[in-house]
């Protein structure tokens, strides 16, 4: 297919694998015996090996962060908006990689990956991974990719948590951490949506307690109303009043139970499509590294304490319209990393577009991420 | 540079831990870095004057003055600065306490509306425009103005000590009647 030349896209990717025959100790005490990790890369490492840069991706993304497919051109990477050459993240001076997390469903292993014990699909047995096994893990795709230390890790939302992790598992490795939309641990409020989101998966007849694949079956009804769930607490009502208002599909109440209002069809339009392509037993688990993730955990709920061993600079941003990972949370991220004395700006932007603006192209955002990548020494 | 920025960094001691609120493009802690090595973060609310800091390679945190410090701990900073932003603070009690709270040492520069100029505009039935006060009433950041001599009140009311003070007209020291012939007033001061 003949795709118009964009200067500004990385262009045609393709991912790549790389496969890990040691075991890996998992923060549940399961282990998983060898796993894959699926990953692309953008722009050319250099020399001294100084210029990478890890980009973390969040909860129903991939290592697909930019470029498209040459067999897929419609298949664009989520943060290409960011990454590319001339972008913000800018390939042409960085080596920027994208890791799919260990128990995903896009390529990494995962509950749909075969078991190498039984032969079959790990499926329910598929251990619960948390955001320190992730960065583990990755961790080694960096040993591998030959890179000691990064210059950045950069995330926004669960993909934050990574790059926060990644200072706390190996403050030696990261020079900056750019920590977008996030939060240093779940509030009550947080994790209840993720367990309606999970009790709508577990509760439809077609889960089998995790064992779908061996039935043929998919539990769609499930993931569709865990995404819609998820959907809801990604958009600030003023963002969704400003798509939608209250217009009616068609013009006048039906009296029935058909769509009326536009936004029940995107709703329904989002799950049908999420319980398409996204793995059950994935959402799951990545719902849970979410509700576990807690780096004060250990100090007793202190977070300054539970920062203290970071080193990285820090780059911080929060959305106002956030309700989801609101800026009082990465407030709190702010205030630990000051009590520590910590390199650290922090920027609060006034963007409508609730938790899902870390994706979106606010130029108060790009222009300041632009800045901050610009400043960052190779 | 703007001269009470200049005179503000010769107040700072080499390698102090500084926090400048309301610090613009970052360029005074710039300065302050690469002359007297003093580390530092800045406090900015305006969306243009972040990107700058940021760009300047300046620690710069985005967050509303108005609703305190909450982010800085007792006595974190060896010095706090406050340059030219005073005057459009709403909770001006909050946050000199506030300041005083944060910072061993204070440092407060605000345009002085006891200046003859002002005061001789005002006479004439006009609100103040001049160099240190540059804008129209109706467009004003400005809120409470004050005086020399209504800022050392409210110093004694609010039990601050006044180490040194300096008033500036274009840049230079008045030291003759600087409520009347100063423009610009500075001031460093701890806790009493």
């Amino acid at each position: 297919m003949n795709v118009p030349h964009d200067p500004s896209s990385v262009g045609a990717v393709a991912a790549q694998k790389a496969a890990f025959g040691e075991p890996l100790a998992l923060k549940s005490g399961a282990t998983l015996p060898s796993f894959e990790i699926a990953y692309e890369t953008y722009g050319e490492l250099n020399a001294a090996r100084s210029n990478a840069v890890l980009v973390c991706h969040a909860l129903n993304a991939s290592h697909h962060v930019a470029g498209f497919y040459e067999d897929d051109p419609q298949n664009v990477g989520w943060w290409d908006n960011l990454v590319g050459p001339g972008k913000p993240l800018d390939t042409s001076r960085f080596f920027v990689i994208g890791s799919n997390y260990i128990g995903s469903c896009f390529g990494s292993t995962g509950p749909a990956s075969i078991n190498p014990a039984t032969g079959k699909p790990w499926g329910a047995d598929f251990p619960v991974v948390t955001v320190e096994d992730w960065v583990e893990a990755q961790a080694r795709l960096a040993d591998r990719l030959g890179i000691e230390r990064f210059a950045a890790v950069i995330g926004g939302s669960l993909g934050a948590m990574q790059a926060l992790q990644w200072t706390l598992s190996y403050p030696d490795r990261v020079r900056h951490s750019i920590v977008i939309a996030a939060a240093p641990r779940l509030t009550p409020q947080n994790i209840a949506f993720n367990e309606v989101a999970r009790q709508a998966i577990m509760t439809d007849p077609d889960f089998h307690g995790g064992h779908y694949y061996e039935k043929g079956v998919v539990p769609t009804r499930g993931l569709r109303i865990a995404r819609m769930i998820g959907h809801i607490t990604y958009l600030s009502g003023e963002a969704m009043a400003e798509k939608f208002g209250r217009l009616l599909r068609r013009g006048v109440p039906g009296f029935d139970f058909d769509i009326d209002f536009e936004i029940e069809s995107y709703l329904r339009y989002q799950g049908d499509k999420f319980s398409t392509y996204f793995d059950a037993n994935t959402y799951l688990r990545i719902t849970k590294a979410l509700d576990y993730f807690d780096p004060a955990a250990d100090f007793g709920g202190n977070l300054s304490a539970a920062l203290a061993r970071a080193k990285a600079a820090f780059l911080l941003v929060s959305f106002k319209s956030d309700w989801r990972f609101s800026p009082s949370r990465s407030r709190e991220m702010v205030r630990a990393l000051l009590d520590n004395r910590r390199i650290v700006s922090y920027l609060e932007i006034d963007a409508p577009g609730g938790h899902d603006a870390f994706l979106l192209e606010d130029p108060r955002y790009h222009d300041a991420l632009r800045a901050y990548f610009g400043n960052i020494e190779l | 540079m703007r001269p009470d920025l200049t005179a503000i960094a010769q107040w700072v001691a080499p390698g102090a831990r500084v926090l400048d609120l309301g610090c613009g493009d970052g360029s005074l802690l710039r300065y302050l870095w690469q002359q007297r090595q003093a580390p530092g973060y800045g406090v900015e609310i305006d969306d243009a004057s972040v990107l700058d800091c940021v760009a300047n390679d300046v620690n710069v945190l985005q967050v509303d003055l108005e609703s305190g410090l909450s982010l800085f701990g007792d006595h974190s900073f060896d010095c706090v600065i406050l340059s030219e932003t005073l005057q459009t603070i709403h909770r001006t009690e909050l946050l000199m306490r506030e300041m005083l709270r944060v910072g061993r040492e204070v440092i407060v520069s605000f345009p002085n509306f006891g200046h003859w100029s002002a005061r001789l505009q005002v006479l004439f039935g006009r609100m103040p425009v001049s160099e240190t006060l540059p804008y129209e009433w109706y467009e004003t950041p400005n809120v409470h103005h004050c005086t020399i001599a209504d800022f050392e009140d409210l110093c004694r009311r609010l039990h601050i000590h006044i180490r040194e003070r300096l008033a500036l007209h274009e840049g230079k020291p008045v030291t003759v009647m600087p409520n009347l012939l100063g423009s610009l007033a500075m001031y460093r001061c701890t806790a009493a």
